[in-house]
């Protein structure tokens, strides 16, 4: 079993991180920043799949290399680029490699990043996914035999499953249905998108009371007012409030990060009593994360 | 030619469950060439949803229920009719179950599966339209087709995606197909059909089938239209 999945499963409140690779083979960077501010700080660090559709070193890889330096990997999965066949493949290659977590996604359109030319596949949807690697785990895959039966693994997965949530969608509702069909396909755990309010996340944790997974609320660094603006305008299901833009406008240059943390840890103390864990997205300022998690006193 | 094939006559009545009266609408165009419209077809859902216990309140058959004129004159003058049921089950391809489900507030649940429309989208000026998808959802999503609508075709309700107006994350044009799904839905006080789980996509459904490609009426169409989509493709 995961640490995640153990965390959870003993009631602790769990932090995770995020890490995305790197365009290209570099990947000594983005590992260092891991070893020095994540190992010892959260349960688990989630790899990014082509994030935003900006193609780059594939997140199987990048979590093989973080089992191989203690770190527990969450694999990200989106269903923009491969079809039933890949997905499928890359779950018994992720199992072999020792990866225990999954998180599954629709991902970003092809459009939103930097090869606007590719096909999108979308062949699964997040629902189908989930479905998928639990009929795995049950020693299925998704084709049939000539006799129409499922086919037989010979030597099935196991896997913690998860999924995300925008607990700040202009349509909770059509969200919180998204979610039921995803844990009714086999999620158990959920990372929602960024959020800055928590009067609107307590009411969407409200709402979503009847569905019994444990719920990480999403956190993501607000490096900048302009950054927050930006957010605002063009990422949906996330509302930045006025007042922490203007305290980041405030903010002189050299306490910029200072106030970032500073936001991030609030809000995680004030969501405390009413979700499972916090899901921490430091975009590049992995440093940032011990002074958070201190702030927010979860050590 | 737009290419139907029925769907089994449970699928139908399993879309029909929680519909105590039904209105039936043929569509007398593009069916007919596929041997499932018409009135011999009416005539037979007539009986089948009759069979399963329910109420028919009336049926029509229209030439071209893309039409959206011809199509608010018939069902305008028996409206009480069509107003009388619960749900309103269309013999037609993708287009004109939605063009239905546009004209009347009531729910709109499809009997065939659209194969093929050779990118022909029939005669209906309104923005929907029908990706010949082969495996009609359009009784559980509204009578809107999320296979155009949504930016990802997605079956099982929205992503993480959709903006403050409700427009989708590919353009602030495109507005998201889940969120219009979302709202119809609600109108129809049907939101518990988005709960509905929609297995994955059988792609083979999506290309046409070679029986068809050689019918001289899919030859004859495809070459009547302006910008033809050569047969080669698929
Ligand atoms: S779901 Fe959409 S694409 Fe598929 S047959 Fe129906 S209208 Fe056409
Ligand atoms: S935002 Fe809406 S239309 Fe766009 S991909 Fe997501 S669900 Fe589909």
């Amino acid at each position: 079993m995961s640490k995640l999945q153990q965390q959870l499963e003993a009631g602790k409140f769990v932090v995770t991180g995020e890490i995305g690779p790197p365009k290209g083979t570099n990947i000594e960077p983005v590992l260092h920043e891991a070893e020095e501010y994540l190992k010892d700080n959260v349960a688990a660090v989630n790899v990014t799949d082509i994030q935003t559709a900006v193609m780059r070193l594939g997140s199987m890889a990048l979590c093989h290399m973080l089992i191989d330096r203690g770190i527990e990997p969450v694999f990200q999965m989106v269903c923009r680029d491969r079809n039933r066949l890949a997905l499928q493949s890359d779950l018994l290659s992720a199992a072999a490699l020792g990866i225990e977590n999954v998180l599954a996604l629709t991902g970003d359109h092809v459009v939103m990043g930097d090869h606007v030319q590719a096909t999108p596949v979308f062949d699964l949807d997040s629902v189908g996914l989930l479905a998928a690697i639990s009929n795995l785990e049950a020693g299925t895959d998704m084709g049939l035999d000539i006799k129409g039966n499922p086919n037989k693994l010979d030597g099935v997965p196991k896997f913690f499953k998860g999924c995300c949530t925008t607990p700040c969608s202009p349509t909770p509702e059509a969200q919180m249905i998204k979610l039921e069909k995803k844990v009714a396909s086999g999620a158990q755990f959920v990372q929602t998108q960024a959020v800055y309010d928590p009067g609107a996340f307590e009411n969407f944790m409200k709402m979503i009371e009847h569905i019994k997974v444990p719920v990480l609320v999403g956190i993501v660094l607000l490096k900048s007012a302009g950054m927050g603006k930006y957010m605002n305008r063009s990422v949906p299901g996330v509302q930045v409030p006025d007042q922490i833009i203007q305290r980041l406008t405030d903010a002189p240059k050299e306490d910029r990060a200072k106030v970032s943390v500073e936001i991030a840890a609030e809000i995680i103390r004030q969501v405390r009593p009413i979700c499972q864990g916090a899901h921490l997205m430091t975009l590049g300022w992995d440093h940032c994360v011990p002074g958070i998690i201190k702030q927010a006193n979860l050590t | 030619m737009n290419a139907t094939e029925p769907k089994p006559t449970e699928e139908i009545l399993e879309s029909l469950a929680d519909a105590k009266s039904v209105f039936i609408v043929g569509c007398s165009g593009c069916p007919v060439g596929c041997d499932v419209g018409g009135e011999k077809w009416v005539d037979e859902m007539t009986a089948a949803v009759r069979g399963a216990g329910k109420d028919v309140t009336g049926s029509a058959l229209i030439e071209l229920l893309c039409n959206k004129a011809l199509v608010g004159i018939k069902l305008g003058r028996i409206v009480e009719q069509v107003t009388a049921a619960e749900a309103v089950l269309v013999g037609s391809c993708g287009v004109g179950v939605q063009a239905v489900g546009n004209m009347v507030a009531r729910r709109t649940v499809p009997a065939l599966n659209t194969i093929c429309l050779g990118d022909y989208q029939g005669l209906w000026p309104g923005e929907e339209r029908c990706g010949e998808c082969g495996e009609c959802v359009l009784a559980y999503t509204g009578g809107l087709c999320p296979i155009t609508l949504c930016a990802k075709s997605l079956v099982n309700g929205q992503c993480g995606g959709t903006g403050d107006n409700g427009e989708c994350e590919v353009s602030p044009d495109h507005p998201c197909g889940w969120k219009k799904i979302y709202d119809r839905l609600k109108e129809l006080g049907r939101i518990d059909d988005m709960r509905r789980m929609i297995d994955p996509r059988d792609a083979r459904k999506r290309a046409i089938p070679d029986a068809i490609r050689r019918t001289t009426r899919y030859a004859l169409e495809v070459s009547e239209q302006e910008d033809p989509a050569p047969a080669s493709e698929e």
